[in-house]
């Protein structure tokens, strides 16, 4: 059997480590749409599912390659996105979270969590993608304009989903109540501030995340209001995916990702 | 929304390829109303950039004629070639009709 294929280590520059940022997030948050392939609540529903992953997949293709650009040792998105360590990917721990996906093993999941997650997101990365639009990088500008149609639809479509839940049955409703209340202290990390951040906000990078708040409880806070939901209340908590410190569950996503490219290095198809 | 129902209602999808040509039937889905079938034809229908447009209609709102029917409605036209066009001559100068 031939060698596994070592992990690659990047060297981490602010502008390389906010790019990844993006890019992870959209991967992560792509290899978990995508488990409902073949699952979804209906056909319809199972295609839509698949057809944001896979926007998202090219976001992150995109981004990984940029970012293997900007690093310098001559990685491509391949490399990145299957030998790299669980401590070097900085998606937002929420996309990591398991999607509570029903399956003949696991009953007692629901909807609502995919749905719900999949607007908090499309949100944040349109104001993210909004902004990259004046990036001092005209790469990071030209992937941004691309992204942004598809984030678009992608937050009107998960958005009208909230609304059918949320102002639906009594069931839906409050199974969409408790996916909120669930997901909810994990979007603290959507607007932290940090050094990364700051860096890539002084050089014209793109926007920093703590300045995307404003718009996005704008925009969240109109569906939920239609949905008849509120914001559940700020809490202390806050997660670290984004410093590459992860919940328990992105090892298990990476494990399945990766495997094949790590049993069979450089392999194609 | 208090009527809850087991089935989505199944609709029409017509697609426009392109500026200038015809909404063509292309399929039918299943929504839960007209704003989710606009969205679910453009993911089922559209998703290899057939289209630039998308109607969907109820299917229970379209009439239709009875197959039944099919000898009586449009049989009697087979012997009626006068009705095409083709026994006028055309001016020199019409190249193209």
């Amino acid at each position: 059997m031939a060698a596994t294929a070592e992990s690659v280590r990047l060297k981490l520059t602010p502008p390389v480590q906010y790019v990844l940022r993006i890019a992870d997030t959209c991967l992560i948050h792509a290899q978990r749409l995508s488990e409902w392939c073949g699952h979804g609540p209906v056909l319809e529903e199972d295609i839509a599912l698949t057809n944001m992953a896979l926007d998202l997949i090219g976001q992150a293709r995109a981004l990984l390659t940029h970012a293997g650009q900007l690093e310098g040792q001559g990685m491509d998105e391949d490399q990145l996105a299957f030998l790299r360590d669980e401590r070097q990917f900085f998606n937002l721990t929420l996309v990591e979270l398991p999607m509570r996906r029903s399956s003949a093993h696991a009953p007692g999941g629901d909807f609502a969590d995919t749905t719900l997650r999949n607007f908090l997101l499309a949100t944040w990365l349109k104001q993210l993608w909004q902004g990259l639009l004046s990036s001092s990088d005209a790469q990071l500008a030209a992937i941004a304009a691309k992204a942004l149609k598809e984030v678009r639809y992608h937050q009107q479509h998960a958005g009208d989903w909230v609304v059918r839940l949320g102002d639906g049955t009594e069931e839906s409703a409050s199974r969409m109540a408790a996916a909120l209340e669930r997901a909810w202290p994990y979007t603290a990390e959507m607007f932290v501030a940090d050094a990364v951040d700051g860096t890539a906000a002084e050089q014209g990078l793109g926007p920093a995340r703590s300045a995307l708040r404003s718009a996005w409880l704008d925009e969240v806070g109109a569906v939920l209001e239609e949905a008849g939901l509120k914001p559940p209340a700020d809490t202390p908590f806050l997660s670290t995916g984004t410093k590459g410190v992860h919940s328990e569950h992105l090892g298990f996503i990476l494990a399945e990702m990766q495997s094949l490219q790590r049993q069979h290095p450089g392999g194609q198809w | 929304m208090s009527d809850v129902k087991a089935e989505w209602p199944l609709w029409e999808v017509f697609v426009r390829p392109k500026a200038g040509l015809d909404h063509k039937h292309c399929g039918s889905l299943h929504a839960a109303d007209a704003a989710m079938a606009v969205q679910m034809a453009r993911e089922v229908y559209t998703r290899r950039q057939e289209g630039t447009s998308v109607w969907v209609v109820k299917s229970s709102d379209i009439t239709a004629s009875d197959p039944g029917d099919k000898d009586m409605y449009f049989d009697p036209m087979e012997d009626k070639v006068y009705r095409h066009p083709t026994f006028y001559e055309l001016p020199e100068a019409v190249n193209h009709m």
